[in-house]
């Protein structure tokens, strides 16, 4: 491939709005940086509520990550592929968790996997399981709000991708879940690593429907965002402090990851 | 394993009706313009596309048959099939590229790269089998795309405009070694193409398709040398005019008189090459049975020489040299004298 | 009158969920307004702890009917939310805070108009779904590992307290989360997903028929004070002081009674 020269420079038009935007997202978090009390880092980054409210929250973010690409991708498409009547009808209803507040989504979940909900009556009466304020009522509400954003981006690589390389695989006799597997899922791995990325991060940060339909406890269901807004009760400036560790974590990893997929995607 | 097919599916506004056979070990060229309704037949041998109606066998397969309710899906037929932009997966190497029809069918990795890295020396890219398609050249690419189509032994072979893609040069040394392997191989095969020169050099018979029909068959000679419809005259340059045959002469559909060698009677074409018009500024002198007074159309550079459209009494196709053009002072809607010899002129019935 | 309310988005999830479960404080304004023609005007803008938002919006109203052209904002929130807010030089003309702590913020801050009055008390009680389907009889419960218990964060001041009730009572409660506002531990308790949580006397009062309330003795030793004062920056002195008056007043006092508050 010829790689063609640029002009060097970026017009004025997209130059001004372009550095506004950068300072629109990044002085907030100076204001985080420049207020941040340094020296209690230390101390917080070690203590062990601290820990536990980390570890968990990276464990249910990807543990909620995992659950969309299981269930999401499939989804996709179907949405992408799929000709059946009625896909933007539901295409629409995926997306309801990206309006909803989060809170809402919180007792929404309740209201179906509850102790009261349709199913959750169900699985207490049948199994003695119930969900609610538990680990994995954490994953599920972070689920809940996070798998759109993947679902979304996924659909959207799955769009842009040629489906005639789908063709090429059929005339080479693969079944269509042959041709899922082995060319569609490569083609679309960007738009995946992509779309997870966002999902895993929309989880991580996830609050109001966690908070609702999981509770806090720490070591069972108290994470970072639960945490930091606990704090910030009592003491802001650990709250700024937690804040920080929950951003360098979140950004360490996916610099991390981003590393790992760009040094294995090279054409 | 001969492919006979005989179907008809809709496209939107174009109804695409068409039925074809091919021999074992013979090349069918579809020749047609953009929209003609050549890549929907191809979809539909392929198994992508379900016909409305009609029949595909292969040898004793059937592969459609709508009245029996008959449809074996892409997957299911044993062919193969090469794409314009040869559509290797750009996330495997050039061996599980061509390896990969293989592996979909049952056979085990090793055999199935080995089976691969043996096409890939046949066409002559052995060297690159670790590559991704990203990094292959054009011509490299398309090399990779027919090893992947063979490799399966398949009973028909679908091209679909496989030189297109290619720079010039390319093209040439891509269809000669296309000519090789077909040459080789046992079963039908289909190709589709717009481009008049693939077909005469590659396909043993030739049928061109307009607006869903097939509007002409036969040899690829036969088929450039007696055009029946202005888009394969045009095709292979040369000027096509109706008109009626009253012993050595042919009075056109359009007015005018055209003398010819051949005595002909009833309806008939009159065949005109364009490197056998003379044009001069003024009236010819001597006593040359066709001459006109004509009108340029157009001037478009023709390799070495330039061609000209003209138009008046009898619309012609003219190659002149540069030096000719650039003497005659033509310029578009310049008036100018044509002539042509009567024995340079093809007469055949319609 | 205009209600600027900032509650974190959980009251407005229990408003969407929940039927029937409206503020008792309706029948409070019944008693004879004090005309007062020379009544202050403007606009009034008062912080107050989210659990007066119900009494204190009659009282808004009620203020607003007897002096016509005065304008009553409310702005409800966690009463360290507002402490903050103030400090930081909102344009309040009165604060009321659930607790004495965040009051003392202000007070520290010498932007307190005079001394704060306590005007209220709130104690805690336990809440349980209706019907108490799991047989709560008292805090003892609440240390009952098969049961599903909500508590208040520490770091809140129903939490605080509650930390305060048990220690005085000897009970290690068992609880299975640490909820970050009051609002939200009843909330479960509505939904009937958890079978007690240990909230306040009002709240149990606002829930209405979906909650019942189960007094706790111990409770006496977190009684929890709710101190009122107008500011010293106020930009409206005059109405900022016939607020705190209204609610200082006997019918202020009914009314916050009939909330479920203590009055002192």
């Amino acid at each position: 491939m010829r790689r063609r020269r640029r002009e060097p420079g970026v017009p004025v038009p997209l130059l001004v709005p372009a550095v506004l935007a950068v300072a629109f997202l990044l002085l907030p978090l100076a204001g985080l940086v420049v207020r941040a009390p340094w020296g209690e880092l230390g101390p917080q980054l070690t203590s062990p509520a601290v820990g536990q409210a980390l570890r968990l929250s990276l464990v249910s973010a990807t543990a909620a990550t995992g659950l969309s690409l299981v269930l999401g991708v499939p989804l996709a498409w179907v949405l992408a592929r799929s000709t059946a009547r009625g896909r933007s009808v539901l295409r629409a209803l995926v997306t309801v968790p990206l309006v909803l507040p989060p809170v809402v989504g919180g007792v929404a979940l309740f209201l179906v996997l509850g102790r009261q909900g349709i199913l959750g009556s169900w699985l207490d009466g049948t199994f003695g399981v119930t969900i609610p304020f538990t680990t994995t009522a954490v994953v599920i509400a972070e689920t809940f709000v996070a798998m759109p954003f993947l679902v979304i981006s996924v659909e959207g690589a799955l769009r842009a991708a040629d489906a005639r390389f789908e063709d090429a695989a059929a005339t080479l006799g693969a079944d269509r879940w042959t041709t899922f597997r082995r060319v569609t899922l490569p083609l679309v791995a960007p738009g995946i690593a992509a779309g997870a990325v966002l999902c895993w991060a929309r989880a991580l940060g996830e609050f109001g429907a966690t908070i609702t339909f999981a509770g806090n406890f720490p070591g069972t269901t108290q994470t970072m965002p639960l945490a930091v807004y606990l704090a910030l009760q009592q003491d802001p400036e650990a709250a700024i402090v937690l804040s920080l560790v929950l951003l360098v974590v979140s950004v360490a990893t996916l610099l991390l990851l981003r590393d790992r997929w760009l040094s294995r995607a090279v054409r | 394993m001969s492919l006979a097919a005989d179907v008809r599916v809709g496209r939107g506004p174009l109804t695409v009706e068409l039925g074809i056979e091919v021999a074992d070990g013979e090349v069918l060229a579809v020749l047609g313009p953009n929209g003609a309704g050549k890549s929907t037949l191809l979809r539909v041998l392929a198994g992508l596309l379900p016909p409305d109606d009609g029949r595909v066998t292969v040898g004793q397969e059937t592969w459609d048959d709508v009245d029996a309710g008959v449809h074996v899906p892409a997957h299911g037929r044993r062919l193969g099939m090469v794409f314009q932009d040869h559509l290797l997966f750009p996330h495997l190497s050039v061996t599980d590229n061509v390896a990969f029809g293989l592996r979909t069918r049952g056979v085990r990795k090793p055999a199935a790269r080995r089976a691969a890295r043996d096409w890939l020396a046949r066409v002559g890219i052995a060297e690159l089998a670790d590559r991704r398609p990203g990094r292959l050249s054009g011509g490299q690419a398309q090399r990779a795309a027919l090893a992947r189509a063979l490799v399966g032994d398949p009973a028909l072979l679908l091209l679909d405009e496989p030189l297109s893609a290619l720079d010039a040069r390319t093209r040439l040394t891509v269809r000669a070694e296309l000519r090789r392997h077909l040459a080789e191989y046992a079963g039908s095969t289909v190709l589709v193409t717009h481009d008049p020169v693939d077909a005469m050099a590659l396909a043993d018979r030739v049928v061109v398709v307009e607006e869903g029909r097939v509007v002409q068959a036969g040899t690829p000679a036969d088929v450039s040398r007696h055009p029946r419809t202005d888009y394969v005259a045009r095709l292979v340059g040369l000027a096509l005019l109706p008109g009626t045959g009253e012993g050595t002469t042919v009075r056109l559909d359009g007015g005018g008189r055209v003398a010819v060698a051949e005595e002909s009677a009833g309806e008939v074409f009159v065949a005109v090459r364009p490197e056998s018009v003379a044009l001069y500024p003024a009236r010819p002198e001597g006593s040359p049975r066709n001459v006109w007074s004509l009108r340029l159309v157009s001037a478009t550079p023709h390799g070495s020489t330039v061609r000209c459209e003209l138009d008046g009494e009898v619309p012609l196709l003219a190659d002149v040299t540069g030096a000719a053009y650039a003497e005659l002072g033509l310029a578009p809607g310049t008036p100018v004298w044509a002539s042509v010899k009567a024995s340079e002129i093809a007469v055949y019935a319609r | 009158m205009s209600t600027r309310a900032v509650p974190l988005v959980l009251p407005l999830a229990t408003a969407l969920v929940l039927t029937g479960c409206g503020g008792s404080a309706d029948d409070a304004t019944a008693a004879p307004a004090t005309t007062d023609a020379e009544g202050p005007t403007g606009t009034l803008t008062v912080f107050a702890a989210a659990s007066l938002t119900d009494v204190f919006t009659d009282l808004g109203e009620q203020l607003e009917a007897d002096a016509p052209g005065l304008d009553v904002q409310f702005n409800f929130a966690g009463s360290s939310a507002l402490a903050t807010q103030v400090t930081q030089g909102a344009p309040a003309d009165v604060f009321a805070s659930a607790n004495q702590p965040q009051m003392d913020v202000v007070t520290d801050a010498g932007l307190a108009d005079g001394e704060p009055q306590v005007f209220a008390a709130n104690v805690l009680q336990i809440a349980v779904p209706a019907g108490n389907p799991a047989g709560v009889t008292g805090l003892a419960d609440l240390a009952r590992e098969e049961l599903t218990i909500a508590v208040c964060a520490p770091q809140v001041p129903c939490g605080a307290a509650a930390e305060d009730v048990f220690a005085a009572a000897g009970v290690p409660p068992a609880p299975d989360t640490l909820e970050e506002d009051v609002r939200a531990a009843l909330t479960k308790v509505e939904l009937g997903e958890v079978d007690a949580a240990l909230v306040y006397t009002t709240d149990v009062t606002s829930a209405g028929d979906a909650v019942e309330g189960i007094d706790v003795p111990e409770a006496e030793e977190a009684v929890n004070d709710y101190p009122i004062a107008p500011l010293a920056e106020a930009p409206n002195p005059e109405a900022a002081a016939a607020f705190v008056e209204l609610v200082l007043s006997e019918e202020g006092q009914q009314a916050l009674a009939d909330a479920g508050f203590r009055t002192p």
